[in-house]
């Protein structure tokens, strides 16, 4: 099992933490990650607000490594996945906009390459059956909020990741792992992560909802694959806490963080210690 | 609703324009208000998304430009992907981004289109994007240096904040793509 891994630049800031459990996690699991040398930024939110064919050609241009190391890639940033399926899409689909793009990579591109979430290899390639036997450490009930958030589903003709308006994949995942995955009304909600430094009030506002209904709900802790909703989530806390006026403590775990604690792997080697809430509950209740 | 169109020297106003950069027929809006019921900005904005439409529809101008949804939008898509009949409402929203950008319209509340651009800079420099230069650089031309200054030393104690730039990207690829971008007026630089 080879996969060609676009890490994203979150992997080496924010969200050093996924990262890392992204790579330990397919290491237990026997799936091989070959980084692809010289990858660049996708663009992010901010070059698809900016200009449409810059979009598409900085995503391209990650996915025309793959091609060449004639590999499927994996993405473990919801965001970068997002960015890289809409490029996909749009040279599929949009015949001057691919016409701009390999203009401005200088070679040709089709959109061929197949772009997948870290999170659908487990699930799909490996198999929910395959990977029961080998967790070691289950969350014994430990009841999880999974957050999907908008860039693994929307568009759903882009993604094609879940049902949009009621995925499942991450539910499956926590029910494999030995977890309780909480039916509650947040999991597709916008956290508000693009506004997070430009209109912040925006972000407290959005994801302190999401927040609020986890823990109604009777989350222990919310799980998420993407590093914007992540950090909207978890490093805002203090700021949804002090605007609600009340204490959360919800830990916010990367959904590779989780497994990476069922299979048995040491919390500092998924990143565990650079969460701001702690999540010492969850690792008592799963480490016995 | 009441909505006020300021007439325009050409009939259409910037309906051809967002449909064209959009890829999207706008004529297939019946108002069913989808969009504007998922939007989670909705409340906050003068025009929720549908408004938006029917104003193209009606022959708005660069007036509608300056519509506060433009920067206030998180881009979270929904509006898209509740739509009947497929119109891509994000994509409407980035096409109204990008023409106002090009014609200089001024800047709004929260100024994304600083931050936006403070980071596609670093990408150009670096080939990837650079949080701490970034976020500084935002800070000290957005005016707002104080805000989070609390975070900062956890970040950096628990690593969430690359101190270096980024090394290892291919630098001259993206470099090649801003200045294509730039060339054909796109905000390459």
């Amino acid at each position: 099992m080879r996969y060609a891994y676009y890490p994203g630049c979150s992997a080496h800031s924010t969200a050093r933490d996924m990262h890392q459990s992204c790579l330990a996690v397919a290491k237990k699991l026997g799936i091989e990650m070959e980084e692809l040398k010289g990858w660049t930024c996708c663009g992010a939110t901010a070059a698809h607000q900016t200009d449409r064919a810059l979009a598409a050609s900085l995503a391209a241009a990650n996915l025309v490594l793959a091609k060449e190391a004639g590999l499927d890639m994996v993405v473990n940033c919801a965001a970068c996945y997002n960015r890289s399926k809409a490029a996909n899409y749009e040279m599929i689909n949009s015949r001057s906009v691919r016409e701009e793009v390999e203009d401005m990579l200088g070679q040709p591109y089709d959109g061929s390459v197949a772009v997948r979430h870290f999170v659908e290899v487990i699930v799909k390639d490996i198999g929910l059956a395959k990977l029961r036997k080998k967790i070691t450490q289950p969350l014994r009930g430990l009841k999880v909020a999974c957050y999907y958030g908008c860039y693994l589903l929307r568009p759903p003709e882009v993604t094609g990741f879940d049902d949009p308006e009621n995925p499942s994949i991450l539910e499956d995942l926590v029910e494999a792992m030995g977890g309780e995955p909480l039916e509650w009304p947040g999991k597709v909600d916008c956290c508000g992560g693009s506004h997070n430094l430009t209109r912040t009030e925006l972000t407290v506002e959005r994801s302190g909802e999401i927040i609020e209904m986890a823990k109604a709900a009777g989350a222990d802790c919310l799980t998420v694959a993407c590093p914007m909703c992540q950090t909207s989530l978890d490093l805002r806390q203090r700021d949804i806490e002090k605007a609600a006026g009340k204490k959360y403590g919800l830990p916010v775990l990367y959904v590779t963080q989780l497994l990476g604690l069922c299979l048995g792997v040491p919390p500092k080697e998924l990143g565990l210690d650079r969460l701001m809430v702690t999540p010492e509950e969850i690792m008592k209740a799963i480490m016995i | 609703m009441t909505i006020r169109v300021k007439k325009q020297k050409s009939k259409e106003g910037l309906l051809h324009a967002v449909e064209e950069k959009a890829g999207v027929n706008l004529a297939s809006c019946y108002q069913c208000k989808k969009c504007s019921t998922g939007c989670p900005v909705s409340g906050k904005v003068a025009s929720p998304p549908s408004e938006i439409i029917r104003r193209l529809q009606l022959g708005a101008g660069d007036e509608l430009l300056q519509t506060d949804l433009i920067w206030t939008c998180l881009s979270c898509e929904t509006c898209s992907a509740r739509c009947p009949n497929e119109i891509n409402f994000a994509a409407v929203i980035d096409a109204l981004r990008s023409l106002a950008l090009e014609k200089g319209v001024a800047r709004p509340e929260g100024n994304m289109p600083l931050f936006n651009r403070l980071f596609l800079e670093t990408v150009k420099d670096y080939g990837r994007s650079y949080d701490l230069k970034m976020i500084s650089l935002y800070k000290l031309r957005g005016g707002n240096f104080t805000a989070d200054m609390d975070k900062f030393p956890a970040m950096l104690k628990k690593g969430k904040m690359a101190v270096r730039p980024p090394s290892g990207a291919d630098k001259a690829k993206v470099k090649r793509i801003f200045n294509k971008a730039g060339k054909k007026g796109g905000s390459g630089k």
